[in-house]
């Protein structure tokens, strides 16, 4: 019984998969939310608006990239959040508190970044703690540090040529932007056409495997860990240019934002499946969501709970259409 | 491999018997050693009101410690129960505010974390959706409806009876006498009913579970079901205990109930962890959180501690495991 259920799975996994990919769902899906709501609100589909939403999910759309890849892996990365807190600080406390210039400081800020993520990956690679408890010990250490370093206290009067980064523009693009859809592409290259981004896929669907094979799974597991803990400190120094201002409890929740993007982009998080863009096009989604419906005058409380319904329906969906059958994890 | 464990028992005797020294004796070693510590240092550590504090503090943790252990231990894991406590505490506050009988309003609170647990078991066990997902999308649904709902302004002045967290029977604090009374039947109940064992099985290999005929389904919508009215009862311990009921209680909660258990050895893969583990876990924590309070170190580090203590706990395991030639 299990073989004919198994092959008629399998089969069912090969239809769905030339019928419905994950990318046309989610890009039908995108059409359909942006034709709703600029039917809500007519200030909705304008360029300065849509322009300007993307100020706001750049933060979250950078530290998406990697977390697609760690969760291809079958890993995840709960301390995000805290990393870019923690970096966030640092930025704050080298330039006004060592009183180095601040063009060190950002260098500060994203070593910090850097470190975090290693000590991660290392967690991971080297001492064999699962993902989920070594992140999820690191996310309070991180996140304790912030606090422990600034005792809470904010640092703000940053010069104005530091405001570029989060504010400034390339023409009419958003600098955060244009440095997005940058890192996107080259994120994208990686993951789809070289070999490591090809091993990456491997490790997510059997370690054992890919390790027998000789896949280096411990140098891109802390690779991946790694680029991860950057791209926070990358998100925390736009961040910190957006708001000027440097706050202990800045990226808190971060990582569940990060995550829903990432899993509603139909990356699996049983690993071994998913794309860049995928994850690009639940940014958008969720962002549009966001600004559309605050836009049309519904509170920002309901819009959380539009969300995490999406989200739980979205796999639930993704499950049904292409027949995927899986453990409860 | 219990016989591979027993010769190299053998071989390894010699190394310190680690094999003697389990999580929960390590647990309360290190517990006795840290309240002497801070007793010697601070003698004022040791006083039966400091000692009666840190058990209050622990009460509705280890009340919901002992939902996620079930929910873990069964192989899955629940990171919405802060906002689960959210709506549980603001629906008994609400009822009660609306001069519903005060019983009923205890007995609210604790049914609507059941149908809460059974909604994300239902989810998990019928629809098929990993439970982290679920977990994670009803943490920002639940979260997103106690503020609507609200409007995020706080309950307060409800009838005096209402406060049953502020009393104590024959001088021990009713929510001390909850969790003793949930951790000797959910302990027992774990490690001797057969039903408590099946949680064991599914969680430690799913297919040889559904080979020897365990209804996997059921026992995971029954994890998930018995975590939410325990965390149920957590929520009428932490609505009774203080005067105020706010919408915002319980953000990190799910970190804090999951690191204990953790702590307490319970396996983040499923298959082992006990009930005893969980509940020294929440002690440990609440007892260093407490510790440093004493030592006068300034709160805004403790969440470091806290983590750099998970770290070791688990690190510790590992390297315990590896010894003893398990694999992990």
């Amino acid at each position: 019984m299990s073989e004919s259920t198994a092959a008629m799975a399998s089969r069912s996994k090969l239809m769905g998969r030339r019928l419905v990919n994950q990318e046309s769902i989610l890009g039908v899906t995108l059409l359909l939310i942006v034709f709703v709501l600029s039917f809500m609100s007519d200030r909705f589909f304008t360029p300065g608006n849509l322009l300007n939403i993307t100020r706001f999910f750049v933060e979250i759309a950078l530290v998406a990239l990697p977390m697609t890849l760690i969760i291809i892996s079958a890993g995840i990365d709960l301390s995000v959040g805290s990393t870019f807190g923690w970096s966030a600080v640092m930025l704050g406390y080298a330039w006004q508190v060592w009183g180095l210039p601040l063009p060190v400081a950002i260098g500060v800020c994203l070593a910090t970044g850097a470190v975090a993520g290693l000590f991660n990956g290392w967690l991971i690679a080297k001492v064999k703690v699962p993902p989920l408890i070594a992140t999820l010990a690191t996310l309070a250490i991180y996140r304790g540090m912030a606090l422990g370093i600034s005792q809470a206290r904010p640092v703000s009067g940053y010069p104005d040529w530091f405001e570029f980064f989060g504010q400034g523009a390339l023409g009419p693009v958003p600098t955060q932007f244009a440095l997005w859809i940058l890192l996107s592409i080259v994120v994208m290259i990686f993951l789809a056409r070289t070999p490591w981004g090809r091993y990456i896929y491997a490790i997510g669907s059997n370690m054992q495997a890919a390790r027998f094979s000789g896949v280096p799974v411990d140098k891109i597991t802390l690779a991946m860990y790694a680029f991860s803990g950057f791209m926070a400190s990358l998100a925390a120094f736009i961040f910190v240019s957006r708001v000027t201002t440097t706050r202990a409890d800045a990226g808190t929740g971060l990582e569940l934002d990060v995550i829903a993007a990432v899993v509603l982009g139909g990356t699996s998080i049983y690993g071994g499946e998913g794309s860049i863009l995928g994850t690009v096009l639940g940014v958008i989604i969720i962002a549009l969501l966001r600004n559309g419906l605050s836009l049309a005058g519904i509170r920002g409380d309901a819009t959380v709970v539009v969300i995490g319904t999406v989200l739980i329906l979205a796999v639930f969906l993704n499950r049904q259409l292409r027949g995927v059958e899986g453990g409860a994890r | 491999m219990n016989r591979g464990n027993v010769s190299r028992k053998a071989k390894t005797a010699s190394w310190l018997s680690l094999e003697h020294l389990n999580q929960e004796l390590l647990l309360s070693m290190v517990l006795v050693v840290l309240m002497a510590i801070l007793t010697i240092v601070r003698p004022s550590f040791i006083s039966s009101r400091n000692l009666g504090t840190i058990l209050l503090d622990s009460s509705y943790v280890a009340v919901a410690a002992v939902g996620m252990t079930m929910v873990i231990v069964s192989g899955g894991i629940d990171i919405s129960v802060g906002s689960m406590l959210a709506v549980c505490a603001v629906v008994g506050g609400l009822l009660a505010k609306a001069g519903v009988v005060t019983p009923v309003a205890w007995l609210a609170i604790v049914l609507t974390g059941g149908v809460l647990g059974f909604v994300n078991g239902a989810l998990v066990a019928w629809a098929g959706i990993p439970s982290i997902i679920v977990t994670l999308g009803m943490l920002s649904v639940l979260r997103g409806s106690v503020v609507l709902f609200t409007g995020g302004s706080w309950i307060r002045n409800l009838p005096q009876g209402f406060y049953v967290g502020q009393q104590s029977v024959l001088g021990v604090p009713v929510p001390v006498i909850v969790m003793a009374i949930v951790f000797a039947t959910a302990a027992l109940w774990m490690n001797y009913m057969p039903l408590g064992r099946q949680f064991y099985a599914v969680g430690a290999n799913r297919e040889s579970a559904i080979l020897t005929g365990i209804p996997i389904k059921r026992i995971q919508l029954l994890s998930f079901t018995l975590n939410g009215l325990l965390v149920g009862i957590a929520s009428l311990i932490f609505a009774t205990r203080f005067t105020a009921i706010q919408t915002n209680s319980g953000i990190g909660f799910e970190l804090q109930v999951i690191t204990a258990v953790v702590v307490g050895g319970v396996s983040i893969m499923g298959g082992s962890g006990t009930i005893l583990g969980a509940l020294l876990g929440v002690l440990l924590l609440n007892v260093i959180g407490n510790g440093l309070i004493f030592l006068r170190v300034s709160a805004y580090w403790f969440q470091a501690v806290q983590g750099a203590l998970i770290l070791l706990a688990v690190v510790f395991d590992i390297v315990r495991k590896r010894r003893l030639g398990e694999t992990l």
